[in-house]
């Protein structure tokens, strides 16, 4: 029984990076409906990017408020390159462009890293918390996840930058009658979203050794927590990355560990043949 | 319609025979088995592109087909030694079977949410076969020496299954004309251009939508069956390739959605241009690079494709290249 509260423990705390993760893509769904298929390459850029800050003698907690920077300046560019031109055209086309930007970054990344595992070492302990063992890792990225959670909620409700955001997420047509600038709205909303993506990819490169080609399941883990959520609602999506985790962390004792992607996918279809607005309902 | 008397019949004829000429008659396997390729990635297009070009669906996860129709063959044949004619068979109605079960209740969902739900059953897909013990697991399936005998020796069996591809191709592209031009195919590009009007009007969409999905799961079932059974093995990150599905919607976008032409040519042209890109030296390492940059610039400044700047430029190609 301790096994199982442990393993249930662990997934609740990767769970919230998974959460993390997730709001950045439903962020920018809920805004723009648009499908970040980028997602998973800018996560794996944020593993990268606080190695590199790690190399440079910067410790991982401090390089995540870089990674933040660069992630929010990362994500504009690319709303300006790849998006802005085509917001209006039908989905596919922002399917298709984002995913343009994910293999452009993943053949770069290729590259430069080819395709071999990197991992940040830096020295963890483990805490004895009511018995259980943890890593401070993992505790710390788990608390990252929350505080940047409850930063963004912050902003999005009590700043009028924030209000502006979700104005446009309502009905872009009606923000931009009350004076909202639509466009600088949305390229800094995607900006935020990849600062998202990018900072699970830096609390995650604290746990895991990553490749460039890491983010890929990470992405579609963040698919499945932010549709379990609904699409474009990032409480949801946070909540939709807890109960991934704690899936992950209550069948991991029983059975072997690649069959929870099995079950994590067709969890994913079910809810989105049934509950295609989510376990919480759809955006806010 | 008078099928013999349409030239663009003739023309997906004259295609078919020159890919299944031009190695055969020096006995070239260099140029077979670039052939095949650019036969396979064709016939991934040709079916793909009902989806997304007619009926405006975008299905990300089409190659889980393709994968399922290369696992129930080498299954059939290395396990149970069926003939190769029959287990192929077998797989593309099985996996077309399976499409339109799921497509029922899959199809309900539009735009973003179907484009999702696809990669996930093909995810879900693959890591069940990868921990699928009867066919292999993560190892997958390796086919006896012994299952080429019956073919007259692997030399000639190869021989056999490229002739056996490119029918496919060549059916995968009579089928998409045949569609296009059928009252079928009416409705499919109603329902591309709104839905709702399309059922006011009387097209029974979910019953269109679902018969799609399952005839573009036929064929490329068949040629998984063919290419792998040639390969000789299968493993699941090979069969279930996510990253060749979207090359394959980068092909349709290529050549022009929505046009058969264009989803062949795009198809061919790709493979040319990846081949290309693998061997310049130096640039080997940046294909997957200008594989995007190039999607980058179709989506912002040709989102018509190849076809769609040709149709501009003579309109009186619309005639002839369907």
């Amino acid at each position: 029984m301790p096994e199982i509260l442990a393993s249930v423990l662990d997934g609740l705390l990767i769970g919230l990076v998974y959460g993390l993760a997730a709001i950045g893509l439903t962020l920018i769904f809920g805004v723009m409906d648009v499908v970040n298929l980028a997602h998973g390459a800018v996560i794996a850029l944020g593993m990268f990017a606080v190695y590199l800050l790690f190399g440079a003698g910067l410790h991982p907690y401090l390089g995540l408020f870089v990674v933040a920077l660069i992630g929010l300046a990362f994500g504009v560019v690319v709303y300006l390159v790849a998006v802005r031109p085509i917001i209006n055209a039908p989905p596919l086309m922002t399917l298709l462009s984002t995913f343009s930007v994910s293999m452009i970054i993943i053949g770069v990344g290729t590259a430069v890293w080819s395709t071999s595992p990197y991992n940040v070492n830096f020295p963890v302990t483990t805490l004895r918390i009511l018995g259980y063992t943890v890593t401070s890792a993992r505790l710390v990225a788990a608390l990252a996840a929350v505080l940047v959670t409850g930063f963004l909620y912050y902003f999005l409700y009590r700043t009028t930058l924030g209000k502006a955001v979700r104005a446009v997420a309502n009905n872009r047509e009606a923000a931009e009658l009350m004076g909202i600038p639509s466009q600088q709205i949305l390229a800094i909303s995607f900006g935020i979203g990849t600062a998202l993506a990018m900072l699970s990819g830096a609390l995650i490169a604290t746990l895991f050794p990553f490749t460039i080609l890491s983010g890929g399941i990470y992405e579609l883990k963040s698919f499945v927590a932010s549709v379990l959520g609904g699409l474009g609602n990032p409480t949801g999506a946070l909540f939709g990355g807890v109960i991934l985790g704690l899936i992950e962390g209550s069948v991991a004792p029983f059975i072997k560990i690649s069959w929870t992607n099995v079950i994590e996918f067709v969890i994913f279809v079910l809810i989105l043949l049934f509950f295609p607005t989510g376990l919480f309902g759809g955006r806010r | 319609m008078k099928l013999f008397a349409r030239p663009f019949f003739w023309l997906i004829v004259a295609v078919t025979l020159l890919y299944a000429l031009l190695p055969t008659l020096g006995q070239n396997v260099t140029l077979r088995e670039t052939l095949v390729l650019s036969a396979i990635y064709i016939i991934l297009a040709a079916n793909l592109n009902l989806m997304i070009g007619y009926t405006g669906y975008v299905n990300f996860g089409s190659i889980v087909f393709f994968g399922l129709g290369g696992y129930l063959t080498l299954w059939l044949v290395g396990g149970h030694h069926w003939g190769l004619y029959p287990a192929v068979l077998l797989a593309g109605a099985v996996t077309s079977l399976l499409a339109f079960l799921l497509g029922i209740g899959v199809l309900r969902l539009r735009g973003a949410y179907f484009a999702l739900a696809t990669i996930g059953i093909n995810e879900a897909v693959k890591d069940f076969v990868a921990n699928f013990d009867p066919w292999g697991g993560a190892e997958g399936i390796f086919l006896p020496f012994t299952a080429f005998k019956a073919m007259g020796g692997p030399g000639k069996a190869l021989w056999t299954v490229y002739l056996l591809i490119v029918l496919v191709m060549g059916l995968s592209l009579l089928v998409a004309y045949l569609v296009k031009r059928s009252k079928f195919g009416l409705g499919l590009f109603a329902i591309r251009e709104d839905e709702d009007a399309a059922m006011v009007l009387g097209v029974k969409a979910p019953l269109f939508k679902t018969l799609v999905y399952s005839l573009s799961a036929f064929l490329p079932a068949v040629a998984g069956g063919l290419y792998f059974f040639k390969n000789g093995s299968i493993i699941p990150d090979e069969a279930f390739n996510l990253h060749l599905s979207i090359e394959a919607i980068v092909m349709v976008m290529l050549g022009g959605q929505g046009t058969v032409t264009g989803a062949a040519v795009g198809a061919a042209l790709y493979e040319r241009l990846r081949g290309l890109l693998l061997t310049i030296p130096g640039l080997s390492n940046f294909h997957l690079v200008i594989a995007g940059v190039l999607l980058l610039l179709i989506i912002l400044f040709a989102p018509g494709g190849l076809m769609g700047w040709l149709y501009r430029a003579w309109p009186r190609l619309r005639r002839v290249l369907e």
